[in-house]
């Protein structure tokens, strides 16, 4: 494994008697795709939660690049570079996929109290923009409204908002929800392509998808790492075969 | 940019040169009150311009706005009865008091949402009506008489009705431009943002309250400025000038041109009042018409006249439009 | 001392007559989802009925009784022809509709009625003070209003909290697709409850029109005070709209009595006469201020609407 970038010390979380993240570690190395799986309930996105700085932990630490970010607002460990793909999409249907992206780039540029430049002609926002939609494949729907587009776009879209504030990594929370095949074999692609240029710490449930694409794999169960390591190991391991993939060839995970 | 050969272009190009060919119409046809009644439309639809920046762009319903226009032009009119009648004076205490009023107002109607925002911006601006209705000094209710307009240097005089008819219309051409450049500005485009998905814009790290904020000001200084014209213009004011209804007039106008477009609210100025000056032709009781006519467009056709004429022309190009 | 008394209970008569404004209102919002800005002029309705009706009738409570009928009619009416089809819609639809009815209730009126307005005499038993506590006087018809609103009160809150319909109510604002797919008829129980506000509103108009002159126009002053009202209280609680209403009542009632006295102990008499009435009539918009700084959803926030 590279450095770490993203190292998490000890976080818990409670919500009243339920334990959602129990005395967690975890390290993702700079340039690793590293995958986390569980069952349902396991605390994947409590965990996306408290990464993003949506959720505040009740006690342990996160560090991004070796600073300590526990206690930092979202929209600040987004600035430092740590990009969340939202689960549900959020966007800004009413307005262009284009001034979208740029909305995202703009939040990076400092304050927006500039009340006379033209902002739809300003390379500095566009140019990066353009780029971030060229990479996920939507540079041809840039003019159309966000609404007008289909859900799968929607979450290449997001995925571009994530990208467009030239993140150092990438928390992607089930990228794949809700698409069809053909969306998703797109998806995958998409992300190999991202692996090259960013650390990617990726919540799927899609098996296939994870075990073809990440470096690392860790396993949650109830909250607690029960296993983590390469796809082959994880693969070979018997503890997780038992709490999960076991359940997996039942059919209660999809 | 060269805009494009639209429909709607092409019918907004035609309204603006004739507002400006108008008082030369006016004269020509001895119609003295063509140019009364289209001083009256210029100097509203620049209200209505000004509230388009936080309702059409910005998503704040504010029922409150004609409260500018009642500060704007007490502002003129109270100066006048202190004999203080430099428009130099008169006019940035009207921009000033406007702002000010935006502000404290802004600064607790926004830390609420939806329909709260609606009724508590109607409440102070209904408050604001009540106080000066019980200023006796300024006249009260009965409002105060304004002997002589606001006076500038030396060519520029405003009680020569076609010279204050251009100085109406350049400040709202400049009011447009202004809202223009706001809205395609980083600024205004964060507005739009917060306005399609305030949680997001959040996330992303906008201070959303403070946006808002500011566009509230912005939008009711510049409405404050329109009434010192309205002061200017009817050479009285009067607590009438700040009732609720005129702030629901001045919504109508909004919506009745389109609130995609800094150029729509003149549109559904020039509409709504040349539709209450036909319609008071043919009877007295012409809001009976007026009303049930309002409820119709609402049901059927949302988007204004501004989304008609754009559903006419087809071109949509990337700028937002002018 | 009675006159202190007298201006507690003055508060309290106009505390109670807000509430019925702003039951309906917040019934209404919370249920339907509806901003309704033409309830003041169901208000006004009620009060022009009135008037009409006891002078054909020649009697004040027949007439009153025929007024409430007949603005629970027209409050049902408009619903089934207007209100409907802004369900769902957007608040700015619901402004600007309700608006376009204002305009036309009000020139509707001016049509039937003129433009002088009416007035509505009381009965001479109602007219004339009554001993209420030993050695007190005061007004039969206001304490009449203090007791039939109180009255009313109970019956709605009976009605809300007791009854097969009031659960009905209280689901519905919840939860409109369940109490649809329980069967019920969803659109009859809107009819219900915005005729239910419609008739709220009549009452408070009819019980103030002796008081005050019937004329256009003034259901449009007191719907905004109504606003207030629910601002302070939280959107959609009918508790809330209580305590709030009372709080105005009585804040604005005891302001207008005592603050030209208060300002006169600390100001000049000249300054004290200026800024009397211009701070009275701040003093309810002050308290909602207050209450947005504390509590931006109101005191009694239902849910997060």
């Amino acid at each position: 494994m590279n450095a770490p970038l993203l190292k998490v010390e000890k976080l818990a979380k409670r919500f009243g008697g339920i334990v959602a993240t129990d005395d967690l570690s975890l390290e993702v190395g700079t340039g690793d795709l590293h995958a986390i799986i569980g069952p349902n309930g396991a605390g994947k996105t409590t965990l996306i939660a408290q990464l993003s700085g949506q959720l505040r932990p009740d006690t342990g630490h996160i560090r991004f690049d070796g600073r300590d970010i526990t206690a930092l607002p979202m929209y600040k460990r987004n600035r430092r570079g740590l990009a969340r793909s939202f689960q549900i999409t959020s966007l800004f249907l009413d307005l262009s996929v284009l001034d979208n992206v740029a909305l995202a780039v703009q939040a990076h540029a400092g304050h927006s109290f500039r009340f006379w430049g033209n902002a739809r002609r300003d390379a500095a926002l566009r140019e990066p923009a353009r780029a971030a939609l060229e990479q996920v494949g939507l540079i041809d729907r840039a003019d159309r409204p966000a609404a007008a587009l289909s859900h799968g776009e929607h979450r290449l879209l997001e995925l571009a908002m994530a990208l467009a504030g030239k993140p150092r990594m990438l928390l992607l929370d089930e990228p794949m929800a809700g698409l069809g095949p053909e969306e998703s074999s797109r998806m995958v692609d998409m992300l190999r392509a991202l692996k090259a240029k960013f650390t990617i710490l990726l919540v799927e449930h899609d098996m296939e998808a994870v075990f073809a694409l990440a470096d690392r794999i860790t396993v949650l169960v109830y909250g607690r790492v029960i296993a983590s390591g390469a796809p082959d190991d994880i693969r070979a391991n018997e503890q997780v075969r038992e709490a999960y993939l076991g359940d997996a060839e039942e059919g209660v995970v999809s | 940019m060269m805009p494009a050969l639209t429909v709607r272009n092409i019918v907004v190009a035609v309204l603006l040169v004739a507002l400006a060919l108008l008082p030369l119409y006016a004269q020509l046809a001895h119609d003295r009150f063509l140019l009364t009644l289209f001083t009256r439309i210029v100097i509203l639809a620049m209200a209505a311009v000004s509230l388009n920046l936080i309702l059409g762009f910005g998503g704040m319903m504010s029922f409150g706005h004609a409260a500018y226009l009642g500060i704007g032009g007490y502002a003129v009119g109270m100066l006048a009865h202190e004999h203080v009648y430099s428009g130099f004076v008169q006019w940035p205490v009207a921009l000033g008091a406007s702002a000010l009023f935006a502000l404290v107002i802004g600064a607790l109607s926004l830390r609420t949402r939806g329909v709260y925002f609606i009724m508590i911006t109607l409440a102070f601006a209904q408050m604001a009506y009540y106080v000066v209705s019980g200023i006796a000094r300024y006249g009260g209710d009965d409002g105060l008489t304004i002997y002589k307009r606001s006076q500038f240097v030396a060519p520029l005089d405003l009680s020569n009705k076609t010279q204050f008819y251009y100085v109406c219309l350049v400040l709202l051409f400049g009011a447009i431009y202004l809202v223009w450049r706001l809205i395609n500005s980083r600024f205004g485009l964060a507005l739009q943002g917060i306005r399609s998905n305030e949680l997001r814009m959040r996330a992303i790290g906008f201070p959303t309250y403070r946006y808002r904020l500011t566009a509230f000001v912005i939008a009711g200084t510049l409405c404050g400025l329109a009434g010192a014209l309205l002061a200017n213009h009817t050479d009285f004011v009067s607590p009438a000038m700040m009732y609720w209804t005129r702030s629901g007039d001045l919504i109508i106008m909004v919506v009745l041109g389109g609130m995609g477009s800094a150029i729509g609210p003149v549109i559904g100025a020039v509409a709504l009042l040349v539709l209450e000056e036909t319609l008071s032709g043919i009877t007295e009781y012409w809001q009976i018409i007026l009303g049930p006519l309002l409820l119709l467009v609402v049901l059927f056709a949302r988007g204004g006249i501004d989304g008609l004429l754009m559903k006419v022309g087809r071109r949509q190009d990337d700028e937002v439009r002018s | 001392m009675t006159l202190f008394i007298e201006q507690c209970l003055n508060g309290l008569q106009f505390g109670l007559l807000l509430f019925m404004l702003a039951a309906g209102l917040t019934l209404v919002f919370g249920i339907m989802d509806l901003v309704n800005l033409a309830h003041g002029s169901l208000y006004m309705v009620g009060a022009y009925f009135a008037a009409t009706f006891a002078a054909w009738t020649g009697s004040f409570v027949l007439g009153a009784i025929l007024a409430l009928g007949a603005t629970l009619m027209v409050g049902m009416a408009v619903e089934v022809i207007a209100m409907r089809r802004l369900y769902g819609r957007d608040h700015l639809d619901h402004v600007l509709g309700t608006f376009g009815l204002i305009l036309f209730f009000d020139e509707a009126v001016r049509l039937i009625w003129g433009p002088e307005g009416l007035s509505l005499p009381l009965p001479s038993w109602l007219n004339r003070s009554i001993q209420i506590l030993p050695g007190f006087q005061y007004s039969a018809y206001k304490f009449s209003i203090i007791v039939v609103t109180l009255v009313v009160a109970g019956f709605l809150y009976a009605l809300v909290m007791r009854t097969r319909i009031g659960m009905l109510i209280r689901a519905g604002a919840s939860n409109r697709e369940m109490v649809g797919a329980l069967g019920v008829n969803i659109k009859l129980l809107y009819t219900l409850v915005f005729g239910l506000g419609a008739a709220l509103a009549g009452l408070a108009g009819l019980m103030q029109a002796p008081i005050l002159t019937v004329q256009i126009g003034m259901g449009e002053n007191i719907l905004i005070l109504a606003f207030v009202v629910t601002v302070i209280g939280g959107i959609g609680s009918v508790r809330g709209a209580l305590v709030a209403a009372l709080l105005v009542g009585f804040i604005d009632t005891l302001g207008r009595a005592y603050l030209p006295n208060i300002l006169n102990a600390i100001l000049s008499p000249e300054a004290a006469s200026t800024a009397a009435p211009a701070l009275s009539s701040m003093l309810i918009y002050l308290l909602m201020a207050v209450v947005l700084i504390v509590k931006p959803e109101g005191l009694f926030a239902a849910g997060q609407k």
